[in-house]
């Protein structure tokens, strides 16, 4: 096996760069193993495969549609889990879906699935804090990472408790709001980070709203990384291929690597 | 000691459950406001100022106790005694006023300025709108693009009433589908916005709080079939969708021998045929494929176009204290037709499923006594069944 997730996420900070973690729409079309490859050959760190749900409320209209496009045309986790296991990447995989794709199959099975799958890690948005633990315990079993998320709104005293459970990294989210491409950075972005980063040693990773190759470079000024997602989703519903999503996936990482931190 | 125990019902655990029902399955951006609102709803229930504030809106604004209606006609037809709770007789038609207008309260005083809403026949949406324009609040209700064809009448009232209401475009296209949008709207506005949801699901405080305000009419019911009968029904019948209708009637009569009975629709039969599931914050029966994607109801009654149910009644399927029955839409449009002919009354879609329950079971109902809860009126549908029977005569 190779490193974890979070070994990954902490020699990328040691050596003083910025982590770039981005977000594939799981079974999309017939080039989905090709696309994880070109994404984890242009820079990716870690690759989140989005495995669609049919209620996902933190998404925003691109991956709500890119969900549709793989719903529509059969792809269930099964059948992208199987596919995901094709794939040869040495880019440690994360998966994210909707607690009740983890819940109709038991947690033990799903969890158990993934570590068979070469899936490292699993982000679950719909699973908070207070209904974590039989998912996170699993998990756990499995040495599968349960990512959590970290909101603008929580207190102070919150913070810590969820940086304490979360493996791999913790997830800021960058603003009020569901997944989707922003004209402008929030500022919530750089405070949840801060935030986080006075709390944790876990590597800090802000997504929601992360866009363009600007705000990455923006947003890492005060995290660890940033993970991308309806950016790279919306160069792959456009349907250029792997290379076109590729291409994207070095314009961030190139920002971030050229800019000074 | 609480009103839910007085009642017969209990109140969830601290995690929200009912049995192993319920739950806070909510995005982490959402809890904080979830916690908020648990702690809030509790204050507000124990302040006496507060409690007065709404029986005076209630009884004055909304028009409350709503009589019960005994139905010599169709008691004579089906066999047995059938009296109805008058909820359809309330300010904006319907039983959703007295949870709405608890929850504006409850917002105004935790300092919210907006009321965000799901709808699906229209009815809870033209309560929150109402309540919203009485409050001086600003109002967004979501509804699905479907029930937005079926329910132009309740789209144009909301939009007299002052809302805005947005069109929910994704999957469905109906009441689930509105929910997503409106929890989606809540993400992004959590600071000024309380969700005004119309049922008794969604996260922890939800089930439980939207419940306790709709205990009224459960209270009025036991009274005034303690009156009418010397005693209590030997069936309280409802319709079932997500269930506040229900549990509201179902809270008054919990404790005692009456048979508790919900009425699904055939094709959104959560608790008939769904298995335990999570969505839309809580965990509880409901329809969905073998991976767990949840599949889409099919009911010509807008407001019951569920694949889910709320999480209580799942725990009282469970715990065998209520029975879910289900109906198809061909016995609806029976039951719809029946009261509107024996007794003057056009009941909505959705109560007409607590009546197709009654008139099919008939036989063996033959000498007992039934409470239906009329939940709403018919007028919002008097347009769509007038197209629907059109079509029939036709053939």
């Amino acid at each position: 096996m190779s490193q974890t997730i979070e070994e990954t996420l902490l020699a990328k900070r040691e050596s003083g760069k910025k982590s770039l973690v981005v977000y594939l729409t799981g079974g999309l079309d017939e080039h989905f193993e090709a696309t994880v490859e070109e994404v984890s050959a242009s820079g990716a760190d870690v690759i989140e495969i989005g495995i669609p749900f049919s209620d996902p409320v933190m998404d925003g209209p691109t991956i709500q549609r890119a969900n549709d496009m793989a719903l529509t045309s059969g792809a269930t986790p099964v059948s992208i889990l199987d596919r995901v296991k094709q794939v040869e990447s040495p880019t440690p995989l994360a998966v994210m879906t909707y607690y009740n794709i983890a819940a109709s199959m038991g947690v033990e099975r799903f969890a158990s699935l993934l570590a068979r799958s070469r899936v490292s890690g699993c982000i679950l948005p719909d699973l908070p804090l207070e209904e974590v633990e039989p998912w996170a315990n699993a998990a756990d079993e499995e040495e599968v990472e349960t990512i959590l998320l970290a909101a603008p709104t929580a207190p102070d005293e919150r913070l810590p408790i969820i940086c304490e459970r979360s493996r791999g990294f913790i997830y800021g989210v960058g603003l009020l709001g569901v997944t989707g491409v922003r004209q402008e950075l929030a500022s919530s972005a750089i405070e949840i980070s801060t935030r986080l980063k006075k709390v944790t040693n876990l590597p800090v990773l802000v997504g929601v709203g992360i866009g363009t190759p600007d705000q990455a470079v923006e947003a890492s000024r005060a995290s660890d990384g940033v993970v991308v997602g309806s950016a790279v989703v919306e160069r792959m519903l456009e349907g250029g291929g792997p290379e076109r999503v590729g291409a994207l996936v070095k314009e961030f990482r190139t920002a971030l690597d050229e800019a000074t931190f | 000691m609480s009103l839910g125990e007085i009642n017969g019902l209990r109140d969830p655990d601290e995690s929200g459950r009912f049995g192993e029902f319920g739950g806070r399955f909510v995005p982490e951006t959402l809890i904080p406001a979830c916690l908020d609102l648990e702690k809030s709803f509790k204050e507000a229930w124990a302040d006496k100022e507060f409690r007065s504030r709404l029986d005076q809106l209630l009884s004055e604004y909304a028009g409350r106790p709503s009589p019960l209606t005994e139905c010599p006609n169709l008691s004579k037809e089906l066999g047995c005694r059938v009296l109805l709770k008058r909820e359809d007789l309330n300010h904006t038609g319907s039983h959703k006023i007295n949870n709405v207008l608890g929850q504006a309260l409850l917002a105004q005083r935790m300092g919210k300025t907006r009321l965000l809403a799901e709808t699906g026949a229209g009815q809870h949406g033209v309560a929150t709108a109402t309540a919203a324009a009485l409050l001086g609040m600003e109002c967004c209700v979501y509804m699905g693009e479907v029930d937005i064809e079926r329910q132009e009448l309740n789209v144009f009232r909301m939009r007299l009433l002052g809302a805005e209401v947005r069109t929910a475009l994704s999957g469905s296209r109906t009441l689930k589908d509105a929910i997503n949008e409106a929890m989606r709207d809540w993400v992004a506005t959590v600071e000024e916005s309380h969700y005004c949801l119309g049922s008794v699901m969604g996260p922890h405080p939800y089930p439980w709080m939207v419940r306790t305000f709709h205990e009224v009419l459960g209270k009025e019911a036991r009274e005034q079939s303690e009156e009418r009968l010397g005693t209590v029904p030997d069936l309280v019948v409802a319709c079932v969708g997500g269930g506040s209708n229900a549990i509201g009637i179902f809270s008054g009569f919990a404790d005692s021998s009456a048979e508790l009975v919900g009425v699904e629709p055939s094709g959104g039969a959560a608790v008939g045929r769904g298995v335990p599931g999570v969505v839309h914050g809580s965990r509880s029966f409901l329809l969905q494929d073998e991976f767990g994607q949840v599949l889409e109801a099919e009911s010509i009654s807008a407001g019951l176009d569920y694949p889910g149910v709320g999480p209580e009644h799942s725990h009282l399927a469970d715990s065998g204290r209520a029975r879910y029955e289900s109906v198809t839409d061909e016995e609806v449009i029976e039951a719809f037709q029946l009261l509107s002919r024996m007794e003057g009354i056009i009941p909505a879609l959705e109560p007409a499923h607590a009546l197709a329950w009654v008139s099919r079971e008939r036989e063996s109902l033959e000498g007992k006594t039934v409470l239906i809860n009329l939940s709403g009126r018919g007028d919002k549908d008097v347009g769509q069944m007038m197209e629907v029977l059109e079509v029939d005569d036709g053939k």
